[in-house]
């Protein structure tokens, strides 16, 4: 077992004292406050700054805790900006796949659509933006379960309502379902939701690696799945290719 | 077989971008860079045209190399361009004789009100279907002959050249000054104020009027056709297309067909109406323009509004007021409400544009009680787009006797949804978003493709076209009524507000 890691205790004391009066301070008061050389404490609030947390007066230079703290239980990311970020790489994977695309948010214990492209078809389809979804018996949901962007425990507390005769009911199965999801880094559901229906999804990456929603592709299951009912191999390329660069784009080093 | 492609080359305001297309017309590879704007004096705006040249040098093997896919694999290259930009260069060196003029640049104000009262908006409206407008090129040749020392003379000696950037960056690929063509397109050449809009040639009395001698114009060519093949960048590569940006956007939108109509949003907006082989002359203050002519095909023709302030309201709601962090948190915002709250905001920032065409008038927000929130104004700010978007299609549509049916959309702010569905509220048609965002530039791939014989026919084009989305009109026919009237008193109150300076 490795010891506390010191530069996370100085940004914890960092927020402390930032949090202990009304007033900004500024780099001097805070590395003189702490001890801290001045250098180390401009690193530790240049990053604090960077993941929103500190935020530096403009016309002064000083520092005083940023707004992203107060909302630290909800989604940093807005939504429509997820989508305004996502809309040319969700398009062309609908060009590629030549399937549905969706884009998927957590809302009060549901999948929110709040991105849809239509298949590239020219059939009559409408927009899904704004639906709910179970998070246990569709793909997106369960990338927003398996990578903890929406709690499992709430889910399970609140009984697996079953939509057909495959949907995922018992915990056990769903808790083993979610562990496959985050070993092969997508989610499949197969006539969990509606019989005929089928859909994929791979996690969005924000800042730091952590998961801010679900990129999926659905449709009819003879669509997306093979002819042993498993996802067909080149739409979980093109999706995770497609993830992967929205990611990259939302500041997500390593992806 | 080794797959084939077509590049198009998209010469905007404020960027270089080079896409490669593959025979679906999907996306291939996007390369982009940026070229400084200067701002010498208030109203003035202007390009380095060495330094645009120099960006599609550079953003031409990006696209070839990110794709994987050498010069032998582009099957042909199309331009789309920011328009009424004025280059000035001398034919024998090939250098710029100062910087270009870009679109936005008001400098001419002057000289559009001087010709507003003689000749008279009439004289040309009646040669090239264009109002006098700080827009256009031939006030800027005018200017630019009347403030720089002995250019008028060596003009008429026949040593400098014109341009708008399409002609200048087609001079430099075929040759330059070791024989490079000097042409332009038919669209291109429409927002000259010096063609005539029927027979697509240089109007010898508008040549005159402004004092414009011919040996410095290129030659009108169609859309699309071959013109010749590029010597430098991209050597033995046909080019096949030019058209500027917002009729490349037109035919990306597969907008051939009369009364077909498609809307780009940015930070202003810009409708386009196919009206077909028919030259209408607007009565209700649009623009006539040259549509595309596809090879020896008859020209067709487009009816134009251009909307001054749409996303740059956004950007104003953003950077000046603060009341947002990003453009798209405006539709997080507005969704805090369920309506304006009765708060309308009429963005004349610079007076209003299409339909109006009002300089006095000025920015209001009217209808604030203590009621209002920030999200009622955030609500207001794009709803003002959409109603905005309503003005000019009922000007259209008094103009055009085909009604509008579908309003095909393109641009950044197609992300907001909220804003998409006012839009299809207000107008009463369905509007839709097609797959391929990047219209203006697949609308030169198109082009160029069609004329080197890549795709057969504007069938082939048609079928590449996808829906990516669709929003219907849901708004109870009073309602929308009674919000227009509302929105239509809120624009009278905003007319009249600036005062010519009074002399003491």
């Amino acid at each position: 077992m490795t010891g506390p890691v010191q530069s996370i205790e100085r940004a914890a004391a960092i927020l402390r004292l930032l949090a202990g009066g009304p007033r900004r301070l500024g780099l001097g008061e805070v590395a003189a406050s702490l001890g801290l050389a001045k250098g180390t404490a401009h690193g530790i609030l240049r990053t604090l700054q960077h993941v929103d947390f500190v935020e530096q007066d403009a016309a002064t230079g000083k520092y005083q805790l940023g707004a992203a703290l107060l909302h630290l239980g909800t989604s940093y990311l807005d939504v429509n900006e997820l989508r305004s970020r996502s809309i040319n790489w969700a398009d062309a994977l609908a060009a590629r796949s030549g399937e549905a695309v969706r884009l998927g948010t957590p809302l009060e214990g549901k999948v929110l659509i709040v991105h849809h492209v239509f298949r590239p078809d020219d059939t009559l389809q409408t927009l899904d933006v704004g639906t709910l979804l179970p998070l246990h018996a569709s793909s997106l949901g369960k990338v927003l379960l398996a990578y903890g962007t929406a709690p499992v425990e709430a889910a399970l507390d609140s009984g697996l309502e079953m939509y057909t005769r495959h949907t995922v009911i018992a915990p056990e199965r769903l808790t083993e379902a979610l562990a496959e999801v985050r070993e092969q880094g997508w989610a499949v559901e197969v006539q969990e939701m509606s019989m005929g229906e089928a859909g994929v999804a791979s996690p969005i990456r924000g800042q730091g690696g952590l998961v801010v929603g679900a990129l999926g592709l659905s449709g009819p299951v003879e669509r997306i799945c093979d002819s042993h009912g498993r996802p067909r191999p080149n739409l979980i390329t093109l999706l995770r290719e497609a993830a992967r660069a929205i990611s990259r784009d939302l500041g997500a080093a390593r992806w | 077989m080794v797959e084939r492609y077509v590049m198009s080359v998209d010469q905007g305001t404020n960027s270089t971008r080079c896409i490669l297309f593959d025979h679906q017309g999907r996306l291939a590879s996007v390369a982009q860079r940026e070229h400084q704007q200067h701002f010498p004096r208030p109203g003035w705006v202007e390009h380095d045209a060495v330094e645009i040249w120099r960006a599609l040098q550079r953003v031409v093997p990006d696209a070839l190399s990110e794709a994987g896919i050498g010069v032998d694999q582009v099957a042909a290259i199309g331009i789309a361009n920011q328009r009424e930009t004025t280059v000035l260069w001398d034919r024998h060196t090939g250098a710029p004789l100062g910087r270009a003029i870009v679109w936005q640049d008001t400098r001419t104000a002057p000289l559009v009100e001087d010709l507003r009262r003689a000749p008279g908006d009439e004289y040309f409206l009646d040669r090239c279907c264009l109002p006098p407008s700080t827009y256009f090129s031939a006030l800027r040749i005018r200017w630019l002959f009347d403030h720089v020392g002995g250019l008028e003379r060596r003009a008429m000696a026949g040593e400098v050249l014109f341009g708008t950037i399409e002609s200048w960056l087609i001079w430099n690929l075929t040759g330059g000054v070791d024989g490079g063509l000097h042409v332009t397109d038919a669209t291109n050449a429409s927002r000259t104020m010096l063609m005539n809009i029927r027979t697509l040639t240089w109007d010898e009395e508008l040549l005159a009027f402004f004092g414009v001698p011919r040996l410095m114009l290129p030659e009108i060519r169609s859309s699309a056709e071959s013109y010749g093949e590029a010597r430098s960048v991209v050597p033995g590569v046909r080019i096949t297309a030019a058209l500027g940006d917002q009729q490349a956007a037109l035919f990306g939108q597969t907008c051939f067909s009369p009364g077909e109509a498609k809307c780009t949003y940015g930070t202003g907006s810009f409708l386009l109406l196919n009206t077909g082989s028919e030259v209408v002359r607007s009565r209700h203050g649009l623009l006539t323009t040259v549509g595309y002519k596809i090879g020896d095909q008859p020209p067709v023709y487009a009816l134009e509004g251009s909307i001054a302030v749409t996303g740059s309201l956004v950007q104003w709601f953003r950077d000046r007021l603060g009341l947002i962090s990003s453009a798209p948190e405006i539709e997080t915002l507005a969704r805090t409400v369920e309506d304006n709250g009765g708060c309308y905001i009429v963005p004349a920032f610079s007076g209003l544009f299409a339909p109006h065409w009002r300089s006095d008038a000025r920015g209001v927000i009217v209808g604030l009680t203590s009621y209002i929130t920030k999200g009622h104004l955030a609500r207001a700010v794009l709803e003002a787009t959409g109603w905005q978007t309503r003005e000019v299609v009922d000007a259209m549509n008094a103009d055009f006797p085909v009604p509008l049916k579908l309003l095909k959309v393109d641009g950044g702010m197609t992300a907001n949804n909220l804003l998409m569905q006012f839009v299809a509220d207000v107008l009463d048609v369905p509007v839709v978003r097609p797959m391929v965002a990047e219209t203006v530039s697949l609308g030169a791939a198109y082009a160029a493709g069609l004329a080197a014989g890549y795709w057969a026919d504007l069938e082939v084009l048609r079928r590449h076209w996808h829906r990516a989305g669709q929003w219907l009109p849901d708004m109870d026919p009073g309602r929308r009524e009674s919000e227009y009237e509302n929105w239509q008193r809120a624009v009278e109150r905003s007319l009249g507000w600036m005062r010519p300076p009074r002399h003491e």
